[in-house]
Parts: C-alpha cells; structure tokens; sequence
C-alpha cells in the first residue's frame, strides 16, 4: 500500500513521471486557457452593476484560490520532509513557494485594478486585504529563509517550520470577510448555499480556476525537475541525462 | 500501518505546533476584534461607540429615498442605514460610480456638533452577486425591479 509513497521519494522517479505528466498537462493548459478567456472576455455576459470591469473577476479569484492552494501544498509538504526525513517532499516545498509568491501578488493587483473602478480605492487596510499581504511576505520570508542557510537540509528544515506555522493564515483569508467588517465582500462559490453568480459567469469562472490549477501543476513540475537536477547533479541518472 | 516512533513525534510536535500558534494567534485576533473591523455600523454608533473627535469609518447601506444632491456644488447627504439604525452623512467630493440607493458604502470621516458624519471619503462596497443585465430585465417585468447602473 506504501510502494507509490516510497516511489514518490525517489528523485528519479519523480523525474520521470513530471516529464510523463507534463507531457498531456501542458497542451490541456493552454486549451483550458483559450476556452476560460473566450467564456471570460467574449461569451459570459456584463455585469448588472459593474458592467465590464467584472471580468476581471476570472483572473482575480483563481489567483487568489491559488495562492491559498500553493500555500497549502508548501506546508504540507514541508510537514511530510519533516516527518518523514524525505527530501523529495522538500524540494516539492521549496518548488511551490515562488509560484505561490506570483500568484499572490497577481491577486493583490488585480484586486487593487478591480477595487479603484469599483469600490473608489485601490487599497484598504481591511482583514481579507491585509491577510492576503501578510501571505506575500510569508511566501518572501519563506525564500529569503531558505536562502539563509548554506546547507540544504538545514534550509529545508527551518523553512518548512515557517510555513507550518504560516498555515494558520489560510482560513484567516478565507473567513475575514465572515469574521469582521470588511470592504472585500463576502464568497460567492465556496459557501452552503447556491452560488449567487450567473451561470455563464460561472462557466467562465470555473474554467478560469480549472486552467490556474493545471497551471500551478505545470509550474510546479517543472520547478521540482529544476530543483531534482540541481540538487542531484552528482548522481549517475542525472550525468547521463546531461551528457545525452 | 503503524508509523515509527520517532515519525510518530516530530508529527505529534507539529500537530501540537500548529494548535499551539492557532491559538494565540486567534486569542489576539479575538481580543483586538474591534480594530480588526474596517467599519462601525449605525447601530454601534447610536450605541455610543463612535469615537469623539476622530476619523473613524461607518458602514451600511444607503438608505431608498435619502440622496439629497445640491444644485450649486457637489455636495450630498444621504442616510446610512443598517436596517436598525440611521446616521445622517454629508459629502462634497466625487462619488463612485457604484454609489446609489439602497447600495452598501463604507463613509470614512468624523462626528459634527449636530451629530451629522461629515464624509472625507466614500467607498462604494459590492455584494457577493453577480447577474447579467437581462437577468435584471427579467425580474422588472415579473414585478420585482432592482436598481440599474448607467454602466450596464
């Protein structure tokens, strides 16, 4: 029942099955993209109130999403390093961290072009605003952490402390808007009810937040390939593959 | 499966860890709740928990039928109202375009004599639906109209 997860350790395997992954997720990207900013920009209709200036909504909200997910993925995976002593999971940890970066000021500027048309301001110091920058700085403090140390395993080690301890910042974000007065309003997808959106804005929305996901996955594998082969560059498996 | 005994503790110290720093952090987010919220309500200011001579923030909705534009300037007083409550507001600046009637607004200013909120910025909140135009359409000729931006 262990045999995937001892398999998942092995650098080489990994290796070999991002490369046998990347191989499909790449194309279904790039045509998740296509058919999420045709639904977006073309197909999916303006808003009542906002008009056009919703459709940044399709870029915003799986950016946001991601920068949770990353986030997630990061400390979890850091936890297992720790755990277990497997420095694949820390190069998973490691891997997920500038993609996160990324996708959390992408949601902080899209956030801020979205809030100036619409609330009248491109930044409030409310909580969801606020937590989702403490993100950010969690995500440069995890690399400049990493960066610290000259030995790997120390790095590994003090980083994925960092984000465990981070981790209680993700359902801060997520419930900000529940828990306090906030200018950000509250969710649309992720709560009991039914969503209160259109449904060809949802259509638009879910395709845009399915093309993000495979993206992440895209970015990440191809980060952690980088990583594998820095990090075993004197191994046999990786000479030949350079010398091929 | 049993896990090695060792493995067993660095993740009983994590779990630990994690419920450790989730409680202080919620301990301190609970006990500086009020400075957490971006706004006070109507409610709360009737209350008596606006505070005296300083910038503070109000939210709530402007209240159907409140909107009073002068001729001459930019000037515009409104009501904000939380359903219970109403605070008079006055404002002379450019409102946001999704200012109007019945919509959610965050004041930002401070208390006069007579107890009007003189406004020195107004952010417009939206809520969390979304609809087209023709859905508005729709619901007009059942009977149940919403209030329309110019935008569309």
């Amino acid at each position: 029942m262990w045999t995937w997860f001892f398999q998942l350790a092995s650098p080489r395997w990994f290796y070999q099955t991002a490369n046998r992954l990347l191989a499909w997720l790449r194309p279904l990207t790039l045509v998740l993209f296509l058919v999420g900013l045709y639904l977006g920009l073309l197909f999916s209709p303006a808003d009542y109130q906002q008009g056009n200036t919703v459709r940044i909504m399709y870029v915003h909200v799986p950016a946001a999403y991601l920068s949770m997910f990353a986030y997630v993925v990061m400390a979890v995976s850091g936890a297992i390093g720790i755990i277990w002593r497997m420095k694949m999971a820390h190069m998973v940890s490691v891997s997920c961290a500038p993609v996160g970066a990324i996708f959390t000021l992408l949601a902080l500027l899209t956030g801020g072009i979205w809030g100036k048309p619409t609330w009248g301001t491109y930044w409030e110091w409310d909580a969801r605003m606020t937590s989702e920058l403490i993100l950010l700085f969690l995500y440069l403090g995890y690399m400049a952490l990493h960066s610290a140390f000259d030995d790997k395993k120390t790095a590994d080690r003090a980083a994925a402390i960092l984000a465990i301890v981070g981790i209680v910042n993700i359902p801060i974000i997520h419930f900000s808007v529940e828990w306090w007065n906030t200018l950000h309003q509250g969710a649309t997808l992720s709560k009991f009810e039914k969503p209160s959106i259109d449904a060809d804005m949802l259509k638009a929305l879910l395709t845009m937040i399915l093309a993000f996901q495979l993206y992440f996955f895209v970015a990440l594998l191809q980060r952690i390939k980088a990583e594998i082969l820095e990090r075993e560059k004197l191994s046999g498996w990786v000479q030949k593959l350079v010398s091929d | 499966m049993a896990m090695k005994p060792q493995r067993k503790k660095r993740l009983t110290t994590i779990l630990a860890g994690i419920v450790g720093v989730g409680a202080i952090v919620g301990l301190v987010l609970y006990a500086s709740d009020q400075q957490m919220n971006l706004f006070i309500t109507p409610t709360e200011i009737n209350a008596g928990s606006a505070p005296k001579d300083r910038i503070f923030r109000i939210g709530g909705l402007v209240k159907v039928g409140s909107v009073v534009r002068s001729q001459t300037s930019l000037q515009t007083d409104f009501i904000i109202t939380d359903n219970f409550a109403d605070v008079n507001v006055t404002y002379d600046k450019i409102m946001p375009d999704l200012f109007r009637e019945g919509q959610g607004v965050v004041a930002m200013g401070k208390m006069n004599e007579q107890g009007i909120f003189v406004a020195s910025s107004i952010l417009a909140k939206h809520d969390e639906e979304y609809k087209a135009p023709e859905v508005l359409d729709a619901l007009e000729r059942a009977g149940h109209p919403v209030e329309k931006s110019d935008k569309g």
